[in-house]
């Protein structure tokens, strides 16, 4: 579909294609609510489902059943009646509901009655010595050229990290015929003891059974090795990797840290915002139904806070079933205690899982010539020494240093900002904030600016 | 850097800074080329420093290439088309672009 042909209100837009918002599309548009999804990537799924609907790799082994149950929550968004637009990329929502989304270089405002943020998770930033190397990835990169192409890494491949998709990585690597040298393990010893009250909980969940499963499976196969520090060393391309156990040669250096909620266009809306110090990260503050402190609008799926995959179909339930409520009160939707019981067994063993993982201080809170922002090459040591001067937020420095003000508008160091400025200054993150976001949360050229439909009154205001 | 496991869509042809390179249709234009083995998409605007994809979920923006004329965009996001001119980014931006 063209930026032209949508209409000029819904009401309802989901944005984001993950599980999230394909549940909460779904449900909305079959109980008779106008629904448009829009999604930036080429087809729908979000990164868990990556590629559902149009993935090379079709010996369902390799991406595992997790994976393909996936295909079931596409296919109802296409029976569903709900608008699903792929390469729409939305780069502003504004308190009134207005949202700016452009489709093949056309842009587009349009309004709804309510609207369900459903822009998921990225991996949490890994500041390490080399980490912008060419040669140097996510792990959450590798699957996803895996899932959506069918890439396999190539050559000498070793990855680091902490966290159940490190693992989940590991394992679809090998299934598919693919080397990993090593596992360079940086989950701290002691968070075990952290963990452990929560122990109980997470033997009943659905994770514990299968995560014994993969790590055996990767085990096998993979030596791994537990490091307190890790660096990605080259001139121009990654050669080695340096951990406090040794050197190894590596063509392929892929890290992992765990996901925090992808904040920018929640924010940018004026959404409010809490630390959360178990996972480390901010998140938008919601009500029972996901909906956030701005009228009409909720947040759903890991952009609520990560859960994962299947809690955020249901998190997405429970926000259209609000919506659906509000919209059009006579619609038939689902029982949704039922929604929210299934939505707590998801949810069970997350709180072991998120202490057992929680990456150390070392790996967030980067020293010295280690960049903490990735787009105005800003190294860590001129963060901290300019906290030490007396900058007091991740604003004033962004003044000082331009930290957060390259093209990924803070995407990959806002954490670290904060964090860094908290530790320098002896405060919490809650205390020093993040960055202030403004939209256009995604770049667009001014030709798309230019593309919006102008009314005759506009063009009167203006012209002489 | 990375193979493909299986030949699955039609052959697309683009050209990276004039060269020819074969990608497969439902490719994204930072998978073609990590495909191709092209080992940085850009150079910084700051240092020159080279940089490759690093996220592949449009978070990153370390793929940012020009792509039939238009500079700064985010290869992980766009799908491969047939004849498509993609250029990598030296430092900072042109003018015009």
């Amino acid at each position: 579909m063209n930026a032209v042909d949508l209409a000029s209100s819904y009401d309802l837009i989901v944005i984001g294609g993950g599980p999230a918002g394909l549940a909460a599309a779904s449900l909305a548009a079959r109980a008779g609510v106008s629904t448009v999804l829009f999604d930036e990537n080429p087809g729908v799924g979000g990164q868990i489902y990556r590629g559902i609907t149009s993935t090379p790799v079709t010996n369902r082994l390799i991406l595992g059943e997790d994976y393909w149950a996936g295909e079931a929550l596409a296919n109802e968004a296409e029976a569903s009646g709900a608008v699903v637009v792929n390469g729409a990329t939305v780069w502003s929502l504004d308190p009134e509901r207005v949202v700016g989304v452009s489709i093949a270089g056309k842009a587009r405002l349009i309004e709804a009655r309510r609207v369900i943020i459903a822009t998921g998770s990225q991996e949490r930033p890994f500041p390490i010595p080399g980490w912008t190397l060419p040669g140097v990835m996510t792990a959450g990169a590798a699957q996803t050229v895996l899932k959506a192409q069918g890439l396999l890494p190539d050559g000498r491949t070793v990855m680091a990290g902490t966290g159940p998709l490190m693992w989940l990585l590991a394992a679809q690597i090998l299934r598919a015929g693919g080397k990993i040298e090593a596992i360079l393990d940086t989950t701290p010893r002691r968070n075990f003891l952290r963990a452990s009250p929560h122990l109980p909980d997470f033997v009943l969940s659905p994770y514990f059974a299968k995560g014994l499963a993969l790590l055996r499976e990767v085990k096998a196969k993979v030596p791994v090795r537990r490091v307190s520090s890790v660096a990605a060393v080259g001139d121009g391309k990654l050669r080695e990797v340096v951990s406090d156990r040794g050197r190894m040669p590596a063509d392929l250096l892929l890290l992992h840290q765990g996901v925090v909620p992808n904040v920018n266009l929640a924010l940018a809306a004026g959404t409010a915002h809490a630390w959360n110090e178990r996972q480390l990260c901010f998140q938008p503050v919601l009500d029972d139904h996901f909906e956030s402190s701005v009228p009409g609008i909720a947040v759903a799926g890991d952009g609520a806070g990560i859960a994962g995959g299947t809690a955020a179909a249901e998190r997405g339930r429970i926000a259209a079933i609000a919506a659906v409520r509000a919209l059009k009160p006579a619609a038939a939707v689902p029982d949704p205690q039922s929604v929210r019981q299934r939505l707590r067994r998801e949810e069970m063993g997350r709180a072991f899982l998120d202490w057992l993982h929680r990456p150390a201080d070392s790996f967030r809170q980067p020293e010295g010539d280690t960049l903490a922002c990735r787009c105005e090459e800003v190294t860590a040591r001129q963060v901290r020494e300019t906290a030490d001067m007396g900058c007091e937020g991740p604003n004033q420095m962004k003044a000082f240093l331009r930290c957060g003000m390259g093209p990924c508008q803070g995407r990959l160091c806002g954490l670290t900002i904060t964090e860094l400025i908290a530790a320098q200054r002896k405060t919490t993150p809650a205390e020093v904030g993040y960055y202030r976001l403004r939209p256009p949360v995604k770049p667009i050229t001014l030709a798309e600016l230019a593309s919006l439909p102008i009314s005759e009154a506009e063009r009167k205001a203006v012209e002489r | 850097m990375f193979k493909r496991l299986a030949e699955a869509g039609a052959a697309v042809a683009l050209t990276v800074d004039g060269k020819p390179v074969r990608a497969v249709s439902g490719d994204t234009v930072a998978a073609a080329l990590l495909a191709a083995g092209i080992d940085h998409c850009r150079t910084t605007p700051v240092t020159g420093a080279p940089r490759a994809p690093y996220c592949l979920m449009g978070i990153c923006f370390d793929c940012l290439v020009t792509i039939d004329g238009v500079g700064s965009r985010q290869a992980c996001l766009v799908p491969v088309s047939e004849g498509m001119k993609v250029e990598t980014q030296q430092g900072k931006r042109e003018a015009g672009r």
